[in-house]
Parts: C-alpha cells; structure tokens; sequence
C-alpha cells in the first residue's frame, strides 16, 4: 500500500482562505478538496429590509478585490426590476468603470499572484529583485486601474459614486481626458505584458470545458449580454435559476455550482475569450494572436495570456470610451420602487456574477440571491486537480504540491467572494 | 530577503473581504520601498513563503465570527509585538454584524441546521472584544495612506498622525460646499470620523459612515436633524446600521431609533 498526501494548509496568492487537500493512494489520486473554510457572512440575509438603493454598497462588501463587478450586477438587477436601461454616456461610463476594475485585477493578479509560480518565486517581492522592471510596469498598470476607479467611483476600495440609475456625479470630459496620457502608455505596456507571459513554459494540461460567459452582439461583454456556453447554451439571465443549481458540500463554505443539464462548467477570462473572440478590439485579437493563442484555450495553465489579452483590450477599451465621452445632462435617471422581482448578471474579472433581488412596493429588498464567480468554479477546480495529479503521479512532492496551487491560481480564485451565502442553503433544508 | 535587521511583518485575516489587506498591494509607488524597509514574513494574500513568528507588527484585518477564530486570535496576539487592527470588520465587527441585531432565537436554528458543516457565533465581534489591540486603523476600506503612516510610526517608535476629528473637518479644508445645509441630502460627516478625503460629499451625496464614529459624535443631535429632513425612524436606523453598526456610539443611536 503506497499512499500520500498533499496538503496545503493556508494556500497563498489567492484572495480569502482556502486550504487543499489531495490524497494519493496506490499511484492514484484517491480524493481531491478545494477546502474553503473562509468564515460565512450571510450577505443574502443582510439584504433582506434593506433599501434597494443600499444594495450596491452593501454587496461590494463581499469582495474589496472586485467591489465594482458586485455594483454592477446590483444595479442592473435592480434596474431590470424597475424595467430602467442606463444608456448613452452613463452606461459608457459604468463599462469604464468596470475596465478599470478590470485592469487592477488583472494586472495584480498577472504580476504579483501567479507570474511568480511560473518563474519559480514566491513572491513578487522576490521576483523584483531579479526583475524589477517588470514588476514596475506591473505595477504602474495596476495603478492605471486604479485611478480610471478612482477619479469615476472616488476610490478604488468600495467605490463610493456608483448608484441604481446611473452615479452621483459624473466627470467632465476635462476631467476624463487626464486619464489618456497614461492609457497610452499602457496600450504597449499590456502588449509586452502578453508577450512576457506567453514566453513562460506550460504544463502540457488540456480538458474540454463546458465555458460559460455573458455574450453580447457588438462587444466584448462586461456589464450585461445573453448567458451562453461553448455546448449549446443560450439564455436570458432572468432564466438563469432555471439552468444552474448551488449545492452545499461539507468540505467548504462555498456553494458549489453546476449546470443542471451538464455539471461542472467554467466562468473567467478563458470562457469569456472562447466565446467572444470576435469581439475584442483588433489590437488585442493581433496580440493573442501574436502570442500564438487560438481562438479557443484549453489549457488553464495559460489563462494568465488570456487574462493579459483582456488587459490589453480593457486599456483599450477604455481609451475609447474616454475619447468618446460627452458628459450628460443629468449623473442618473430617477427609479421608480415597484414590487417585482430584477435579475443581473455581469462579467466580474474572475467570470459572471449573478444576483436577484425580490423587491417590494417601496423598494425594500424582500430576498436576495447571489452567485460570484469562483464558487462556479470550484468543482472545476477540484477535477482540474484530479486529472493533474493523476497525469503527474510520479512528479516529487514539493513540485507537484507546487503545481497543484498553480492550478488553483489559475482560476485567480476570490474565497472571500465565494464565501458569502450560507443562509440560502440552510433556508433551504 | 529574511534579513534578521529588518523589523517583520504579519498580515492576518478573519471575516473580511480582503480590501483592507489589498490596500497594501494598493500602494503602487511605495510596495518596494515598504519591502525594503521591512520584512514581510507572513502574508498569504501576497506570498508563499511564511517565516515563523514572533512579528514586529500584526496587522489584523477582520472580524470574529467562529469558535475557531477565537482561538486563533489569540495564538496570533501571542507571537505580536504590536498588533494593529486594519479596517471597520477588526475595528467594528463589519458588515456582518448586522447578524448581531436579529433575533438569536430566530438566528439559531438557520445556523445550526447542519451544525457538522459550519460552526458561526452568534455575533460577529471586534478583535479589540478579545485581545489586546495596540492601534485601530479605521475605514470601510481603511485609507492606504494611513496604512503606511501607521506602519511607518510603530516601526519608528512614534505616535501614528491619525485624524479623530469629524469628515465635516475635511470637507471645509477641501472646500466642498455643506450637502446637509444646501441640497438637503441627509449626511452623516458630522459623527463620523475623517480620513477618507470627505469623499461622498465631493461627489454630490451624504456620508455614509465607513469610518465609523469620530471621538465624541453627537448622534441625537444628527438624528434630530435628519428627521427635520423627512427621514423616517427605519431610515434612520439602516444608516446606522451599515459597516460600523456594532461601534458603541452607532449601535445605542439605531436602538434608540427602532420600535
């Protein structure tokens, strides 16, 4: 009998707690759990007889990585509720919002949590001292992010300017433009991003993945867009309870999510991009292409070129929007309270997010659900695990315990996103 | 990099959303000149690589929701020089001690329905509730400027510059015109704390309170004045209760507002 076990206790890099556990036994892998023991803070239950206007605020609470991807779906599914659209210049400046939240996680997550495996460091503090250039340029995208939030939300931590209907104040086209020099510095930053991490060696790993992203018919989907997957789905969000189901499994306080039709599916920059390939920007088509990325990725050890792709296309992005602003009359149209029930999805950077919301006449929230990303990725995590270590039984321990958090990494997993919601299970018992 | 000269540095994390900590990686133009100066030897979020205590400086982000974490707050006071709370869940109890205002009758049994998968106290608990705590940076997130003055003074030996006068403070010396008195937005700068730059009332609404009280708020007077503006008793009793609902000040005002 010849066993062994991989156990990572605190598993680093990633935002939140979260601890591995993979148990080999006769030169096969016996049992593999993602273990999320971040403590549950039951935001549903918050919710209920709050005013729908609290929402945003309150639900960007459940992640200070991607407070911006909670205010969105919020106000979108609250503003379904209301049967509102935010249009024109107020929805432009909602998508660069999100681009710039977008550029900050992706840039954080590229350079200082999951470049460094690739490298062999174990930190991008130590990775400086060898490269600290790029660690620099790294840092200075992450901070483009930051003030594309800063100057539209007021700071980059919980944006305090979003609100159901549009924002509180909007900038003039003045003010934006002060974003611009920088931008387009970034364009070739994020170019050489792509190229530095595509010149990275991969684990030879590929699976067929059930991708599931927002699609929209003219962009590259952020803030809103139909629900659909690389096998045959295609769904309005208000449909999306109808499809997918969450369970509770006793190794983690994340509900795992699965497709009621196919089970484990995946959400994030490779689904995104696998779905919505024509719709990036041309600069950002040439340079996946350039990196030697196809139309669709398999290999989830390569989601970091994917994630620099969307960087490139959210720098991008963003400069468009900027030369195409035209400050609007009013900072947000006025809602309406009426009892009825909203749903909203949007691409957080770590793939959809979903929330509804009951609402009464007064606009007080009567239940709410919510699903973030990494709790849809979990099981696809956790056979990701399985078949790596099944491939690679032989690999030494250290390296392949290594390994196993690279793969985990590879989904930029948020613990503390997917660590929200107890309630709603235990409502349900 | 472990370098024995270096002061060392801990990063903890309870029931939070990890804001507070990313503050730190937040700080752009000065992350490298903070590793340089100090060795950050415990920081999961940021990296793998986990030296053995005791720490110069803890800083704790989060607050006390578990039995388990009861436990671990105190092993980690234990290996701290200086422990140091980051944010309104360590300072406060955070958004999630709105569960600390329900019914425990009522709170029980949802929590307890399958007690072999999760254990969760009744209240969500400041750390100041359980050790000893050497300073408290505030905020819902805290202000990364305070954080690198804060890791700066301890690291020095010196008091940190925090302001604990009112937000109303911040927006005269920024020059912003009062919402409360000429639009009639219903604001809470002048009990809450400054430190975030009296963002909202730049941006045309009312504070919000992420900073939690400021030293000595009157909130009877504020309440009184909101009512003048047409807020409701239940309006005024949500606005208390958001991220720093469970600060004593905060707490005693919704109480005195709920029927």
């Amino acid at each position: 009998m010849n066993s062994k076990t991989i156990k990572v206790d605190v598993l680093a890099r990633v935002e939140g707690e979260g601890a591995l556990f993979v148990k080999i036994k006769d030169q096969h892998v016996a049992d593999v759990k993602l273990r999320i023991f971040e403590p549950p803070r039951f935001f549903e239950a918050l919710l209920r007889g709050r005013r729908c206007g609290e929402a945003p605020d309150i639900t960007a609470r459940i992640c200070g990585i991607c407070p911006v991807a909670y205010q969105m779906s919020a106000c979108n599914a609250i503003e379904d509720a209301f049967e509102v659209r935010v249009e024109g210049p107020l929805r432009d400046l909602r998508r660069l919002l999100y681009c710039g939240e977008w550029i900050e996680s992706h840039a954080l997550h590229i350079y200082m949590l999951h470049a460094p495996d690739f490298l062999g460091y174990e930190d991008a503090i130590r990775m400086a001292q060898f490269y600290p250039d790029i660690v620099k340029r790294g840092l200075r995208l992450k901070k483009i992010g930051n003030e594309i939030m800063r100057l539209l939300g007021g700071r980059e931590i919980h944006p305090i300017n979003v609100k159901v209907g549009g924002f509180y104040k909007v900038p003039t086209k003045q003010e934006l433009s002060a974003l611009t020099e920088e931008l387009k510095w970034a364009i070739p930053a994020a170019l050489e991003t792509v190229q530095w991490v595509a010149s990275f060696s991969f684990p030879s790993f590929e699976r067929e993945y059930e991708f599931v992203a927002l699609t929209h018919p003219t962009e590259y989907p952020l803030h809103e867009g139909r629900l659909a997957s690389n096998k045959g789905l295609d769904i309005a969000v208000r449909e999306y309870e109808q499809y997918f189901a969450e369970d509770h499994v006793e190794h983690s306080h994340a509900l795992h999510s699965a497709l009621k039709t196919g089970g484990t599916y995946f959400v994030g920059p490779m689904a995104r991009y696998a779905l919505n390939f024509d719709r990036l920007s041309p600069v950002a088509r040439e340079a996946a292409r350039s990196a030697g990325l196809g139309r669709v990725c398999l290999n989830p050890f390569q989601s970091i070129i994917v994630r620099a792709v969307e960087l490139v296309y959210a720098c991008d992005e963003s400069l468009r929007l900027i030369n195409g602003y035209e400050m609007p009359d009013k900072p947000c149209i006025e809602v309406e309270p009426r009892s009825s029930i909203g749903y909203g999805c949007t691409e957080a950077p770590r793939g959809i997010l979903y929330h509804r919301y009951r609402l009464d006449d007064h606009g007080i929230i009567l239940d709410a659900k919510i699903v973030p990303p990494t709790s849809q990725n979990q099981k696809a995590i956790e056979e990701d695990l399985f078949q790596f270590v099944e491939s690679n039984i032989d690999m030494p321990k250290d390296k392949l315990q290594w390994q196993c958090e690279q793969a985990i990494r590879n989904y930029d997993p948020c613990i503390s996103c997917a660590t929200h919601s107890l309630k709603v299970h235990l409502e349900r018992i | 990099m472990a370098s024995p000269q270096k002061p060392t540095l801990a990063v903890w994390k309870f029931a939070s959303c990890d804001g507070c900590q990313l503050s730190l990686l937040d700080c752009e133009d000065e992350l490298l000149a903070v590793a340089g100066a100090i060795d950050i030897a415990n920081f999961p979020e940021a990296s793998r690589a986990v030296a053995k205590g005791p720490y110069d400086v803890s800083l704790v982000e989060g607050s006390i929701t578990t039995p388990h974490d009861e436990e671990r707050i105190h092993a980690i006071r234990r290996t701290s020089k200086t422990l140091i709370t980051i944010g309104a869940c360590a300072t406060a109890g955070g958004i999630q001690a709105l569960r600390n205002f329900k019914d425990v009758k009522d709170f029980i049994p949802m929590v307890y329905a399958k007690p072999d998968y999760i254990e969760a106290l009744n209240k969500s608990t400041p750390i100041k509730d359980h050790v000893f705590v050497d300073f408290e940076l505030r905020g819902c997130p805290i202000n990364k400027y305070h954080l690198v003055e804060v890791l700066g003074a301890f690291l020095n030996g010196r008091k940190p510059n925090i302001p604990n006068y009112g937000v109303c403070v911040e927006c005269k010396r920024r020059g912003t015109v009062c919402v409360m008195v000429a639009s009639g937005i219903p604001c809470m700068g002048p009990i809450t704390q400054a430190g975030c730059g009296a963002l909202c009332p730049a941006y045309s609404r009312g504070c919000f309170g992420c900073f939690g009280p400021k030293d000595t708020p009157n909130t009877p007077a504020l309440s009184a004045s909101w009512s003048r503006l047409g807020v409701s008793e239940s309006d005024l009793v949500r606005a208390y209760r958001t991220f720093n609902s469970y600060s004593e000040p905060f707490r005693k005002e919704s109480e005195a507002h709920e029927q």
